[in-house]
């Protein structure tokens, strides 16, 4: 089996959240990048469905090259080479449509990846592979097994679970629970270094919108404490609120 | 030229975050200076055709055939995009869900249309560019996005608009779901947690943290997450110590929620946790560790112990119901 799993590069997730140039652009001076940790999820699914030589790994991020110490994570962890579309990633338009063309030049049984950046939290990455490729996308799973020639997934719905199937080749974007992230140990970091990783040039796609400014949100204001004896008073306070 | 929204419904019924995305559709229509065309799938009950026009709605269409029975983001998509281009639709509304962000984001790549997902307000238009705004990095920060093509779709995130009741009368026409050649994903089961609030949608969230010492100890929250009306959650913690599922865990990793009312019980406040319920209306935080970074982020806060506070709300609840 081939598996081919998508990674975005996110600030570590400690990070506070700063602007530059007049609030249109992220701060990115003194942020650590790390995998974004719901490709993690996918990323360690991927490894686990191929153990025992029983298929590969490749990962793509789209990116410029200060992305390349994540990527050597993700191939320390296990995957067994990498792709880096060239480009500035601008929204997931783009993306999706240089892993299309990637995936078109090189077929995959599967291609996964996490069900949302951290950073600008679209979650549409796998639709819109899957509608580029003309293939099923299943979205935010919670379980994925192989059973014969089918995929059977979790599908997370607001009141539950839906138990779905799909034939191959699918894209599924991951949430918590589909597998348990894995740690690079050593002999990964070692062997990471001398795994290929590709860089292939971007196409062209047309910009179909911008990000034009970013903001953080207000503070609140200062907290009013309510004594631990007297709780029921709270309650008069949120229904003064209109929260109750 | 007019606005297409896209409304889902249970088994047949609309709920309220339907009408809450008809009214938030009506606006960008009245700002637009155009009609209101509603698209609803699959099995309807009969009786529900005529809502979206209490909402705005000027017409309203029904497409149907066995293969929108259950949800697949192909056939749906194909579905929509006929709808779309037979109203010539400028913008595309779509709930905020699950299913309303996997099916936009096959849309917009069918379209060749401009995509934010999980908007929180209104969009501001000038000429022909729409501007939105949206949370990014996980509830630190927003955006506000321009779009920059003919063609838009906005999905909405839950709870962030209000209904708006309108009297219209819609036109009501069936439509029959168009063949696609994509393999259908199959649904074998759906399996819904009865009698519980789903969380991504809950107006009012109680959450436990590591403070709750076990998971022996969620009677409580549920108790009081019961007598609210509220869903229950959890920190990351708690999920990755297997006491509560991880559906139920909110932060940056976990789910983002924006509920009227988050109370959180034992939850230190991380900054991974904060950003994901920092778009609440409210929070509460009871902690018995005064120094707890959550109560500079609150707006009510009770430094104490929740094996006592708790049980005492309850009680309070009980007594004035």
């Amino acid at each position: 089996m081939k598996i081919l799993v998508c990674i975005s590069c996110v600030p570590d997730t400690t990070t506070k959240i700063t602007f530059t140039d007049n609030n249109t652009e992220f701060n990115r001076s003194d942020v650590q990048f790390i995998i974004n940790p719901y490709d993690e999820i996918a990323l360690a699914k991927a490894l686990e469905l191929t153990e025992n030589g029983n298929g590969s790994v490749t990962v793509i991020h789209v990116g410029t090259a200060d992305a390349e110490p994540v990527i050597r994570k993700a191939l320390a962890i296990g995957a067994s080479e990498a792709i880096r579309v060239d480009a500035q990633p601008r929204d997931a338009y783009f993306v999706s449509k240089q892993i299309a063309s990637a995936v078109e030049k090189e077929e995959f049984d599967m291609i996964l990846c996490g069900r949302e950046s951290s950073d600008y939290n679209g979650g549409q990455l796998a639709s819109m592979i899957g509608e580029w490729l003309q293939i099923p996308a299943v979205c935010v799973i919670k379980s994925l097994d192989i059973q014969g020639d089918l995929a059977v997934m979790e599908r997370q719905i607001e009141s539950g679970k839906e138990i779905v199937e799909t034939t191959f080749p699918f894209v599924a974007s991951c949430s918590e629970g589909v597998a348990e992230p894995r740690i690079a140990n050593m002999r990964g970091i070692m062997s990471a270094r001398s795994k290929p990783l590709h860089v292939v040039e971007a196409e062209d796609v047309p910009r179909l919108q911008q990000f034009a400014s970013f903001e953080t949100p207000p503070a609140r204001g200062q907290v009013k404490l309510i004594d631990a004896d007297h709780p029921e008073e709270l309650i008069d306070l949120l229904r003064e609120a209109k929260v109750l | 030229m007019a606005v297409l929204v896209y409304i889902e419904h249970n088994e047949g019924r609309f709920q309220k975050p339907a009408f809450e995305l008809v009214s938030f559709a009506k606006e960008i229509a009245i700002r637009l200076q155009t009609t209101l065309t509603a698209v609803i799938t699959g099995a309807l009950d009969p009786s529900e055709l005529a809502r979206p026009a209490a909402y705005g709605a000027s017409k309203t269409v029904l497409v149907k055939g066995e293969q929108l029975d259950r949800f697949d983001t192909g056939t749906y998509a194909a579905a929509i995009a006929e709808v779309s281009a037979s109203e010539n639709a400028q913008v595309l509304v779509l709930p905020g869900s699950f299913s309303g962000n996997a099916l936009a984001s096959r849309l917009a790549v069918k379209l060749g249309a401009a995509l934010v997902t999980d908007v929180t307000d209104l969009p501001e238009v000038s000429g022909n560019r729409l501007a939105v705004k949206k949370n990014v990095f996980s509830g630190k920060a927003f955006a506000t996005i321009h779009t920059e093509t003919g063609q838009a779709i906005f999905t909405l995130a839950p709870n962030t608009f209000q209904v708006i009741p309108r009297e219209e009368k819609a036109e009501i026409v069936d439509m029959q779901a168009p063949a696609t050649e994509i393999p259908r994903v199959r649904v074998r089961e759906v399996v819904r947690e009865s009698g519980k609030v789903p969380l991504p949608v809950a107006e009012i969230v109680v959450s436990g943290g590591r403070g709750m010492k076990g998971p022996e100890n969620w009677g409580m929250l549920e108790e009081l997450a019961s007598l609210l009306g509220a869903a229950t959650a959890c920190s990351k913690p708690v999920s990755d110590a297997g006491w509560r599922p991880h559906s139920e865990h909110v932060g940056q990793t976990g789910i983002t929620i924006a509920p009227n009312l988050y109370i959180a019980v034992g939850i230190s406040g991380a900054i991974q946790h904060l950003a994901g319920v920092s778009s609440s209306r409210v929070i509460v935080v009871i902690n018995k560790d005064p120094e707890a970074p959550f109560f500079k982020a609150a707006d009510y806060g009770i430094i104490g112990d929740a094996f006592e506070v708790i049980p005492k709300l309850i009680k309070t609840l009980k007594e004035r119901t």
